[in-house]
């Protein structure tokens, strides 16, 4: 018989089963796979790239791919393949930091308001309510002013507005969790407030936040490139996958790869992000079949 | 002829970890007038059975492997599904369950009575609004909802469970089917409300000749109103015959596990009550809470104004019916609901006065086991996980003997420990009830309040359950008070019984000593409506 290590405390072995179910999920596994590579690729995008991202070639101007240029040129003759790979730089690190932010921010609050309830939650959720009113580009602005343009602001900026969604859903899930027996068991045998939230009601809410968290990333990485469109975000000749589609709709018709090669990265991306989440979500429940 | 024969029926579910068998040749008729009773615990394909002959499996996974129901000479098994849907409802009705979620909450009872009659499929058959809500009427009258007329256009959440079950019934004969299949009709009510229930649907029967199935685990419930009982057992059948023979001379050793695993008569070795002061005083306890259903927010006694003490070593017996507020008393001597005055004493300290932090340190000498072994256990923790918390937190066990201490519990309760790294939906629901016994145990309390902890069990299943709790009791020195509303399993457990009505406490005496001599006419009520598992009863 195989008994749990002695450190079963710390590694919750709910994880620990997470991980070897999600090994068995192929979806998942190519997403897992997919994700792992273009983070490798923007990581080590400065020593792989083909040319350099800024160095304009007016004469080249935009060219279909070719062996030199593998994914064309833009109109400014600057190598696509190269612009998009220190795009997915940006819009990585967007999606994944604003996202995590919100994620942190979102299930602390929300698992907070709905598990001590009365007068803290309203209080909480008030601020979610003021928090969804104020109008989302003048905060933008606001930030920029006060502190100046930064691309650290833009996490921010965007974990600010993301992680009021994600509080909402927390709360919910755990209102209804917190009536559930096994949290009035968990209090009659004597745990604090924190222990209950944290090994009963947060490992319980997992599902849907996996899968509000895998929409999430995309929609961050297409509101970076909004901001991005309106100057502010980052500054040209620096590029996101998000600009560069922008870019590419205006010339759809003249240079379609300008448009094809980011929205296919891009696509490519959210794909591999819904088989992860879906994986993710059936290896955290372990009602889940096991096959 | 039968109204209803039943010919080698096999119905299987297709899942992808095989087939399973789940009805395996099963036969048996029933004639007009007449009640069959099919019994057998979870899982043994009785509710299959019925629901395979108004085809209401979900296909698949379900597939009808073969054999024949006659209904009136037109076989249910092959008819196409508009004929199907014609004799749902018109000849065959059905009473479920749960008449909590069975009825409309978005419509009124009379409503919901008479659209069979003014939507019938057969357009020459419809009635106009009103002769349908005549009839209407006249069978609420029939099935015993008192004022019909005025409660024709009430909400469903305006009846009580045992009200509700009158009216789905009502529902079920509406168009005067000739068969009605009961799926545990009385299992969600309490024993008064069962009794009645059940005395309705026999009387129903007589006066409109009609044939029932009725479902059910307990061989108790069914002894007084079945003329016939079907015993199954994992898909296929363990005895079948009269009902006097099933009872008194069954050859089945299924049947006689059955028939022996209800709880009956008294129990046998008194637990070890200490004399003294009691471990446990409850003094004019009131519990109220705001009900925010009522407009002027009037509030709910559920526990009023109740004093009692519990010996060190008794097991002491809380019972009444559902909304007594028993269960909400178990909680607040535990200090889990909050307590609006009185006091209660626990070895000398008033847990009441302590503040929230304060009472953190006691919490492990007093715990609880929940009646529904499906929600008082967190889905995603193993039971070495679930076990081992407890242990661990209040450091009972550090992390060389933790696995030890577990694999000690889990031979405790009569758990494998081979099932260690399952996790709760891998179990059954005795061997769920068994994990949240050994997490009530793992802290070393010295008080159990154990709330309706084998209500939601199969009655052999039960049986074992109680074993359980008795032995542990004998061997940990525990004192307990178990709630239930199943007096006979009060009976077989407790030394002392306290009967609740409306949150008051009516009636405490010596286990034996209240059922020789009730003095309430409450307590004569509720030992009388007791099924009995004797058909001459």
């Amino acid at each position: 018989m195989q008994m749990p290590s002695q450190s079963s405390e710390q590694h919750s072995s709910l994880w620990l089963d997470a991980w070897i179910k999600l090994r068995k999920n192929r979806m998942a596994l190519f997403g897992f796979t997919v994700l792992l590579v273009l983070c490798v690729v923007s990581l080590l995008t400065p020593w792989i790239a083909p040319y350099s991202y800024e160095t304009q070639d007016l004469m080249l101007g935009a060219t279909p791919p070719s062996a030199a240029h593998w994914l064309g040129t833009d109109i400014f003759g600057r190598d696509m393949l190269t612009r998009i790979m220190y795009g997915g730089r940006v819009s990585l690190m967007v999606g994944f930091i604003a996202t995590a932010v919100a994620l942190v921010i979102g299930i602390l609050w929300g698992s907070i308001a709905g598990f001590v309830g009365g007068r803290v939650d309203a209080v909480m959720m008030r601020i979610v309510d003021i928090m969804y009113a104020l109008p989302f580009m003048i905060f933008i602005v606001l930030l920029m002013v006060v502190f100046g343009r930064n691309i650290l602001l833009l996490f921010v900026a965007i974990g600010a507005v993301e992680w009021l969604t994600m509080a909402r859903i927390v709360r919910s899930q755990v209102m209804a969790l917190r009536k559930q027996e096994f949290v009035e068991a968990a209090y009659s045998m004597g745990l604090s407030r924190w222990a209950i939230i944290r090994r009963h009601i947060i490992p319980n809410t997992l599902g849907p936040v996996i899968v509000y968290t895998t929409l999430t990333i995309p929609s961050v990485m297409l509101l970076e490139a909004f901001l991005s469109f309106l100057g502010l975000g980052i500054q040209p000749p620096q590029s996101s996958w998000g600009l560069l589609i922008n870019y590419g709709v205006e010339t759809m018709e003249e240079y379609p790869w300008l448009l094809i090669f980011p929205g296919i990265t891009l696509s490519l991306t959210l794909f591999a992000l819904n088989f992860l989440g879906d994986g993710l979500r059936d290896a955290l429940d372990p009602r889940a079949s096991k096959d | 002829m039968a109204l209803l024969e039943v010919n080698n029926l096999k119905v299987s579910f297709h899942t992808r970890n095989g087939v399973v068998k789940a009805v395996d040749d099963i036969s048996f008729s029933v004639n007009r007038g007449e009640t069959l009773a099919i019994v057998g615990e979870s899982g043994s394909g009785k509710s299959v059975t019925c629901y395979s002959l108004l085809d209401l499996l979900p296909k698949p996974p379900a597939v009808i492997e073969g054999g024949i129901a006659k209904f009136d000479n037109e076989d249910l098994l092959t008819c196409n599904a508009e004929r199907m849907r014609q004799l749902r409802g018109n000849h065959i009705a059905m009473i479920f369950q749960d008449p909590m979620t069975s009825l409309n909450p978005f419509l009124t009872i009379g409503e919901q009575l008479i659209e069979p009659l003014i939507y019938h499929p057969d357009k020459t058959q419809r009635l106009s609004r009103k002769t349908a809500q005549v009839e209407a009427i006249d069978l609420l009258n029939e099935v015993g909802i008192i004022n019909p007329t005025s409660r024709f256009n009430s909400y469903p959440h305006e009846f009580s469970g045992g009200m509700r079950q009158r009216v789905m019934i009502a529902m079920a004969l509406i168009n005067k089917p000739r068969l009605l299949i009961c799926d545990e009709p009385t299992t969600a009510l309490d024993v008064t409300i069962q009794a009645q229930i059940l005395k309705l649907i026999k009387q129903l029967q007589k006066t409109r000749d009609v044939a029932v199935i009725f479902i059910s685990h307990d061989l108790g419930v069914v002894a007084g109103i079945a003329d016939k009982v079907l015993v199954m057992r994992e898909g296929k059948t363990q005895d079948q015959n009269t009902t006097q023979e099933v009872f008194y001379n069954s050859t089945s050793d299924y049947t006689k596990k059955l028939l022996s695993a209800i709880p009956s008569g008294a129990k046998i070795k008194p637990s070890g009550a200490q004399q003294g002061s009691p471990l446990i005083a409850v003094n004019q306890l009131k519990t109220y809470f705001k009900d925010f259903s009522d407009s002027k927010n009037k509030l709910v006694k559920a526990v009023d104004d109740v004093s009692f003490g519990i010996q060190k070593g008794e097991i002491f017996g809380l019972v009444g019916e559902s909304g007594s507020g028993k269960s909400t008393l178990g909680r607040s001597i535990l200090q889990l609901a909050p307590i609006t005055a009185g006091s209660v004493i626990y070895s000398g300290t008033d847990l009441g006065a302590l503040k929230a932090s304060q009472i953190l340190p006691w919490r492990p000498k007093m715990q609880m086991i929940f009646q529904d072994p499906y929600a008082s256990l967190n889905p995603r923790m193993t039971v070495y996980e679930t076990l081992a918390e407890p242990l661990l937190y209040h450091a009972i066990a550090n992390k060389q003997t933790v696995t030890k201490q577990v694999q000690q519990l889990m031979d405790d309760v009569g758990l494998a420990r081979s099932s260690a790294l399952k996790y709760p939906h891998e179990f059954s629901g005795g061997q769920r009830q068994r994990i949240a016994i050994g997490r009530a145990i793992a802290s070393q309390p010295e008080f159990i309040v154990a709330d309706e902890p084998v209500s939601a069990l199969d009655v052999t299943i039960q049986a074992q359950i109680l074993e359980l709790i008795l032995s542990l009791v004998d061997k940990r020195n525990l004192t307990m008070l178990f709630i239930s509303h199943d007096l006979s399993v009060v009976r077989s457990i407790c030394d002392r019984v306290a009967v609740m009505q409306q949150g008051k406490l009516v009636e405490l005496a010596d286990t034996e000593e209240l059922w020789a001599r009730p003095q309430m006419p409450y307590t004569q009520e509720l030992l009388n409506a007791i099924p009995t598992a004797d058909p001459k009863n």
